[in-house]
């Protein structure tokens, strides 16, 4: 594999640096490097991070590739910077048995635009009732880590506790979506003053709380650990931060959405603001920047949502839950965390990819830009101004409440093991 | 006005007093021998009805034809939410056979607004209900009726509602005509009084323009207008209060309450009733029930508010008047 030179790019945000990649690592990162024999990237005043990771996307396939695919998937996550995402396990057939996680994850592999690690279901078919077969998806060659019913919330609280003191023989991890279902029934937005006056069906904040309140209870009772998806209210940072306090082993992520819309935007009837959990209020947000911020959610995660294009182009009962992200993440993280000073760059780093690749034990991402590592690498043009146009996204959907929205900062490039997947913006 | 009409809280003052005033002149037509005017000749108005109401469709339609409009009623039963019947198809369908107007029912709230702002139609929408959203015609035939009993009925032209005193009971959570209502009274100067147990009462509602109570006697000798909302049977198992008994005894309107209000005031009901649970048949028969005069009052409304929106922004008189004088 040839060599490439990028020359002076602020490595997760510090001063001008060249990094020397050869054969899928990074060989050397220092000044005035020799850019003999090394194809050379003008990187002047760019952003270099270690490649982004998700740990909550959603690939849809097997069963829904008219959404989206995982080649499709991929592309569009090495657009947004990534070199390794997590796929749910809400597919059809859903990826409750190492057959359905090996197709997954050996899709993944032939790609070549981004690792995927396959998410496994907690429960057979999502159904809540019956765990899957947790322990034959780890050994399987997708070699699952993070476990999750995700769309639903594993809502029984024997099998919530049996799921987390089963993984434990493998250090695996559950990722709980927190809703109470019987408080949610019928829910479609946010309960409160908008979901009020607009006659939708309310979602209250306390469903989602009272889960996360009752799974790290059960987390630090069985002494596993548990990770708790799309944190989306005040409160649920406050249950997380006292988990924390109090020593149990909690993570939580935040989506790129929750941390820039409110639920005031609904009053559009607009189903691309139609997701879940809902965009909850001004106040929310504030939190879960803040929460971010001081560590206390630990990472974002997109929550990729990817739907056609008649699947929301209808009222909004019937419209589909769900936004796609893997293009947008970094410019609203930027947007909302670093412009807004809560962040600088090397936080970005680690709660968009050390983080991350640590909670999914991705191994060979959210390394350390230095010599020796692996060569996942993005590099972004913080100074970039633009509109969002979906028309040029790489995701098969084009469900982005961002459209026509200006956001900061673009993904130039992006390196999977030292092989270009994105250069100037575009994807090889 | 605007081009359509999806929400009460859309109108202004004076569009609302607009359309009561303009009401008056459409009863009219009603008292004559051929209760027609040829206002819409030519134009064709569609009744989009996803949700089952034979009610508000019938009083559409009688409005739509003593306008002269040339009527379509396109019913999608039982296929409000489901993939399949899209809205938006419909909506397409409708706009190739170049429709004027849409007055559309729907089961998802917010449907009328995304049909009116979608791009998927150029006609005028006029939502005949959707959800627990809207009811924007209800809200302006029970002012219209509030006007007439509590104002005038020629006293009342250019009037509004101003220091009237409204009160609301029952199933507000789920209440499309209670939204409504809220809005509309309040722009017209009325003051409002919910009145519901508090599962029945919505989250957030301290921010809506009106009093919200939970106590029905201490309200009542205070009501010009007291409307009782219909709770429907389905509620019962939802543990939204205990028994049927119980609501009854708590928030259902009888001779004895009755007795507690002022002489003049008035008791409403969107209708159907269920008798017995919200309000006994003394009072529902009594001649301070305004049931019966609703109903007819909402094709004059319905009238007013076609006119409005098809025949410009002038007030009907200048349109009605000629063709009564004939
Ligand atoms: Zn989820």
């Amino acid at each position: 594999m040839s060599k490439t030179l990028i020359r002076g790019a602020k490595v997760l945000g510090g001063e001008p640096q060249d990094v020397l990649i050869d054969g899928g690592v990074v060989e050397a990162v220092g000044r005035d490097l020799s850019a003999e024999g090394a194809e050379v990237v003008e990187a002047d005043g760019k952003v270099l991070l270690p490649g982004l990771v998700d740990l909550h996307t959603h690939l849809r396939e097997p069963g829904r590739e008219d959404s989206e695919t995982v080649l499709t998937g991929t592309r569009a996550a090495a657009s947004g910077g990534y070199t390794n995402v997590f796929a749910m396990a809400n597919t059809f057939p859903v990826a409750d048995t190492a057959g359905v996680v090996e197709q997954v994850w050996r899709l993944g592999q032939e790609s070549g635009y981004c690792d995927v690690q396959p998410i496994g279901a907690v429960t057979v078919g999502l159904e809540g009732a019956k765990l899957a077969e947790l322990g034959a998806m780890h050994e399987s060659a997708a070699g699952v880590t993070v476990f999750s019913d995700d769309g639903k919330c594993v809502h029984d609280a024997v099998i919530m506790r049996r799921a987390l003191e089963y993984v434990k023989a493998f250090n695996g991890v559950v990722a709980q979506h927190a809703q109470e279902p019987r408080l949610t029934e019928g829910a479609q937005m946010n309960e409160g003053v908008v979901s009020a006056e607009l006659g939708l069906g309310g979602w209250p904040a306390v469903a989602e709380e009272s889960v996360i309140a009752r799974d790290v209870l059960l987390a630090e009772h069985v002494g596993s650990r548990v990770h708790i998806c799309h944190l989306s209210t005040a409160g649920s940072v406050e249950i997380v931060r006292w988990a924390k306090s109090r020593g149990i082993d909690v993570t939580a992520e935040v989506t790129p959405h929750h941390l820039l819309l409110t639920d005031e935007l609904v009053r559009s009837y607009n189903p691309v603001y139609k997701v879940n959990p809902p965009l909850r209020t001004e106040r929310d947000v504030m939190a879960l920047r803040e929460a971010l911020a001081d560590g206390t959610i630990d990472i974002v995660a997109t929550d990729h949502a990817p739907h056609p294009h008649e699947d929301k182009d209808c009222e909004w009962a019937a419209a589909a839950m769900g936004m796609v992200g893997l293009e947008t993440a970094l410019s609203v993280v930027q947007e909302t965390m670093v412009d807004t000073g809560l962040l600088d760059w090397a936080g970005v780093a680690d709660r968009m990819s050390f983080k991350p690749a640590k909670i999914g034990q991705a191994t060979g991402h959210g390394r350390p830009v230095s010599a020796g590592e692996p060569a996942n690498l993005t590099l972004v043009d913080a100074a970039y101004r633009g509109q969002v146009d979906p028309a040029g996204f790489a995701s098969r959907s084009r469900n982005t409440p961002y459209e026509g929205r200006e956001l900061p900062g673009r993904v130039t490039h992006t390196w999977l093991r030292g092989k270009a997947t994105l250069v100037d913006g575009k994807l090889t | 006005m605007q081009r359509h009409l999806i929400s009460a809280a859309d109108l202004t003052r004076d569009d609302a007093v607009l359309i009561l005033d303009t009401a008056e002149e459409m009863a009219r037509v009603a008292d004559r021998p051929i209760k027609k005017l040829p206002t819409l000749r030519g134009r064709t108005v569609v009744n989009l009805f996803f949700e089952d109401s034979t009610r508000t469709r019938i009083s559409f339609e009688a409005a739509e034809k003593r306008l002269s409009a040339d009527v379509i009623n396109f019913t999608a039963k039982g296929s409000s939410v489901s993939k399949g019947e899209s809205l938006k198809d419909t909506a397409q369908t409708l706009e190739a056979m170049g429709v004027d107007a849409v007055v559309i029912r729907h089961s998802a709230s917010g449907a009328p607004y995304r049909l009116a702002t979608s791009g998927w139609i150029d006609a005028a929408v006029v939502n005949a209900g959707d959800g627990t959203h809207q009811h924007p015609t209800q809200a302006l035939l029970d002012a219209f009726t509030m006007r007439r009993r509590l104002v005038g009925r020629d006293a009342g032209l250019g009037k509004d509602l101003d220091g009237r005193r409204i009160t609301l009971v029952g199933d507000i959570l789920h209440s499309r005509v209670a939204r409504s209502n809220v809005d509309l009274l309040h722009t017209l100067g009325a003051e409002v009084t919910l009145v519901a147990p508090p599962t029945l009462l919505p989250v957030g509602v301290e921010t809506w323009p009106c009093e919200v109570s939970y106590d029905l006697d201490s309200t009542l000798p205070k009501s010009d207008a007291v409307m009782l909302l219909r709770v429907q049977r389905e509620r019962m198992n939802a543990a939204f209060f205990p028994t049927e008994r119980e609501y009854s005894r708590r928030y259902g309107l009888d001779g004895d309450r009755m007795a507690k209000m002022p002489d003049h005031a008035i008791v409403m009901h969107p209708g159907p009733m269920v008798r017995g649970m919200e309000i006994t048949a003394e009072v529902a028969d009594s001649d301070r029930c305004t049931v019966v005069e609703q109903v007819t009052n909402g094709v004059s409304i319905r009238m007013a508010v076609l006119y409005l929106l098809l025949g410009g922004n002038e007030p009907a008189v200048s349109h009605a008047r000629p063709t009564e004088e004939k």
